[in-house]
């Protein structure tokens, strides 16, 4: 097949590659938690791409993501939020309000008709309002994101806990536990609280009239419904949501080749 | 006061700091003059000034370590009224910018440490906190800092102030005056005015107590008014910058801002402006800017990330952005129209109450739309000061104003002026890069 780029996406928590043909269709894709090696990981994910749409080593590759400049064969390396304002237009092909909730952090971004990024916005340095948050949590109480909407349904929002830190939430959280507050009670709050942490992130931008989600957080239906719920909007998850930054950056790296 | 000391301090002061600060300067220039002509990218060239603030800097801390015991000493806060102290002789010592250069030198987190561990909390300024770790384990960068024998603190820049002072003040057992101006809505009253007034006659009042001297009136009117020429000074540097290319980074300012910090209303910080504003014209007349390729022009607001401004500035010249204003280093500048020397004490009143911090978010606004035509800025890096809350709050609305009533690019990089520990280096440069993209 006929591939025009590579791009890879070096996150905190996974790493994503995928490889476009000239139409900027995903033709491969592939995706693995972040190794402490993220150099040698980047090398073997591009080769095995390579070889599996039987591309050549001059195929272009572009980088974003925390560990984007450990990509050694990178042509180009872009951030986080110019690759997945790019790779998010191209897949909805409008203007648009995009919230990606990541394993380090968490970004809102509006993107222009023309596919420019107007404005961004990001957690500050603390892990509550991230992917992280959830995935501490989650694991706490041993439940799956596949769970998670189910419970919410059922769940009367009978409680609440602390927006501000993930470490208390935990402890908090224990204490519900040992109060015998049902679990997904628990569950309820923790998302509520996720959803005002990032709906306040998503209205320093301003009021959208609607919010495309990506990264790892977007695969919790429950997360999607609720920050919806909570900004009054209509959430919808982009396909290919967690590639959206890798496809980003293989359209960086596309329209470099191609001089545009 | 003793002989001896005073002795010592006056073989210090006309000997030995001139001495030092030769030997200094002459191999500064050595080393000037071999990188004078080499390529400095992102950078322009190198400014011959920044030997002359060596200089000033080093006789200013070198001679305050012999201080105390010698001349009083007296240690204020950045918006209190030097002038009225600069009579009856003091030594003057700015803890904010003693805590500015432990920061620059890397040594403001240890020091910020060691007050935590002595039980002051870590949601203190960061200024504060190495002022107490400084204090209490005698450790700083410039050697010694004398010690007071008169605090003056001023409500003009924070609350915190107050709160700190009484602090030093149990700790050296020395006299401390509150000086506090009422926050300005709108464009002020008259009774703040008398208020404040009253306040300088209790000061001097004092300040006649602690050094057993009384005021020389024109000795008054004099440091006054040159301290008044010296923010002037200061201005027309600042002013230089609307000019394509700018010849002077903001970050360069915050370097250049420590004589009108620290040494506003004496001869020598005149004539260092009056140097720098020379050479920058020089830059200014044969189109040499600050940075190799000026693209974008920004603004800053808020204190420096004083451990990270060669990263930043680095960071941003590499993509062709330049700072050419800020709201921090123009609030040094931006009351001296004020001043009228033939009513010294209400002109003066004037000045102190009406600098940015001490005034209401709609001239805040006002003050950064106007510093943005005036330099023409393409955008605007609001700098979110975890230590300084009066600097920081409103910055989201003043990002609205800026972003969606003008479509002024304007970013918001949390930080802190002084504690590393309060900044992520590598959020940061995303942010940065980021914004920076959002250009193209």
């Amino acid at each position: 097949m006929t591939i025009a780029s590579i791009g890879l996406d070096a996150g905190s928590t996974t790493v994503k590659a995928v490889a476009i043909n000239p139409e900027g269709q995903i033709a491969a894709r592939v995706i693995e938690n972040t190794k402490p090696d993220i150099s040698s990981q980047a090398e073997r994910l591009i080769e095995g791409l390579r070889s599996e749409t039987g591309s050549g080593p001059d195929t272009t590759v572009s980088a974003t993501g925390y560990g984007r400049k450990m990509v050694r064969n990178a042509g180009k390396v872009i951030t986080e939020i110019t690759a997945h304002g790019r790779g998010a237009f191209f897949l909805a092909g409008k203007a648009l309000t995009l919230v990606d909730v990541g394993g380090q952090d968490s970004k809102v971004i509006r993107i222009a008709a023309s596919g420019n990024v107007e404005d961004f916005a990001m957690n500050d340095k603390c892990a509550a309002g991230t992917g992280r948050f959830l995935e501490v949590i989650l694991h706490r109480l041993e439940i799956g994101y596949d769970q998670v909407e189910p419970m919410l349904d059922r769940a009367s929002g009978s409680v609440s806990i602390s927006n501000t830190c993930t470490v208390f939430a935990e402890s908090e959280i224990i204490s519900l536990l040992a109060r015998g507050v049902p679990v997904e009670e628990i569950v309820y709050a923790v998302h509520a609280a996720f959803a005002e942490r990032v709906g306040s992130l998503v209205m320093r931008l301003g009021r959208p009239s609607a919010i495309h989600m990506s990264g790892g957080g977007a695969r919790n239906a429950g997360l999607v419904k609720l920050l919806g719920k909570h900004l009054c909007v209509p959430a919808t998850v982009l396909p290919e949501a967690q590639f959206v930054g890798a496809l980003g950056a293989a359209l960086t790296a596309a329209s470099t080749r191609a001089g545009i | 006061m003793t002989i001896s000391r005073q002795l010592q301090y006056a073989l210090i002061k006309n000997v030995a700091a001139p001495l030092l600060v030769k030997t200094d300067a002459w191999k500064s220039a050595r080393s000037f003059r071999a990188k004078k002509d080499k390529p400095n990218p992102p950078f322009g060239p190198r400014l011959e000034s920044y030997i002359k603030l060596k200089e000033l800097m080093l006789e200013h801390y070198f001679t305050g370590r012999y201080a105390d015991g010698a001349v009083p000493v007296a240690w204020i806060t950045s918006g209190s009224p030097v002038e009225l102290l600069r009579p009856f002789g003091f030594h003057i010592v700015y803890p904010e910018n003693h805590a500015a250069l432990c920061a620059v030198r890397r040594r403001a987190k240890d020091l910020c440490v060691h007050a935590e561990n002595e039980g002051f909390c870590r949601d203190l300024c960061s200024y504060a906190r190495t002022d107490f770790g400084s204090v209490m384990s005698g450790q700083t960068p410039v050697g010694r800092v004398p010690k007071p024998d008169l605090l003056v603190t001023c409500t003009n820049i924070c609350q915190t102030a107050l709160a700190w002072y009484k602090v030093l003040a149990r700790k050296f057992n020395v006299p401390l005056y509150v000086f506090d101006t009422p926050f300005i809505y709108g464009e002020g009253e008259e009774h703040d005015v008398d208020y404040i007034v009253a306040q300088f006659h209790e000061l001097i009042e004092m300040c006649e107590k602690v050094t057993g001297r009384k005021l020389d009136q024109k000795q008054l009117t004099y440091h006054t008014q040159l301290g008044c020429e010296c923010s002037k000074a200061w201005g027309k540097v600042l002013d230089l910058c609307r000019n394509r290319p700018a010849p002077m980074t903001t970050f360069d300012a915050f370097i250049y801002i420590g004589p009108i910090v620290a040494m506003r209303g004496l001869p020598e910080c005149l004539s260092f402006y009056k140097f720098l504003h020379d050479e920058l014209q020089d830059r200014v007349s044969r189109g040499i800017g600050a940075i190799q390729n000026e693209r974008y022009r920004l603004l800053w607001d808020n204190l420096p990330i004083w451990f990270a401004i060669r990263d930043l500035s680095t960071a941003f010249a590499q993509g062709g952005f330049n700072f050419v204003c800020s709201t921090y280093t123009n609030a040094w500048a931006e009351t001296a129209h004020h001043f009228d020397p033939n009513d010294v004490y209400r002109s003066s009143a004037k000045l102190y109450s009406r600098i940015i911090l001490n005034r209401d978010l709609r001239n805040k606004a006002d003050l950064i739309l106007k510093l943005c035509r005036d330099f023409q800025c393409d955008g605007a890096v609001l700098h979110s000061d975890r230590s300084c809350k009066p600097y920081s709050v409103g910055q989201y609305n003043l990002a609205d104003i800026l972003n969606r009533e003008h479509g002024i690019k304007t970013m918001i990089l949390e930080a802190d002026h002084g504690d590393p520990r309060s900044y992520s280096p590598e959020q940061g440069e995303l942010r940065v890069k980021a914004f920076m993209e959002t250009f193209q």
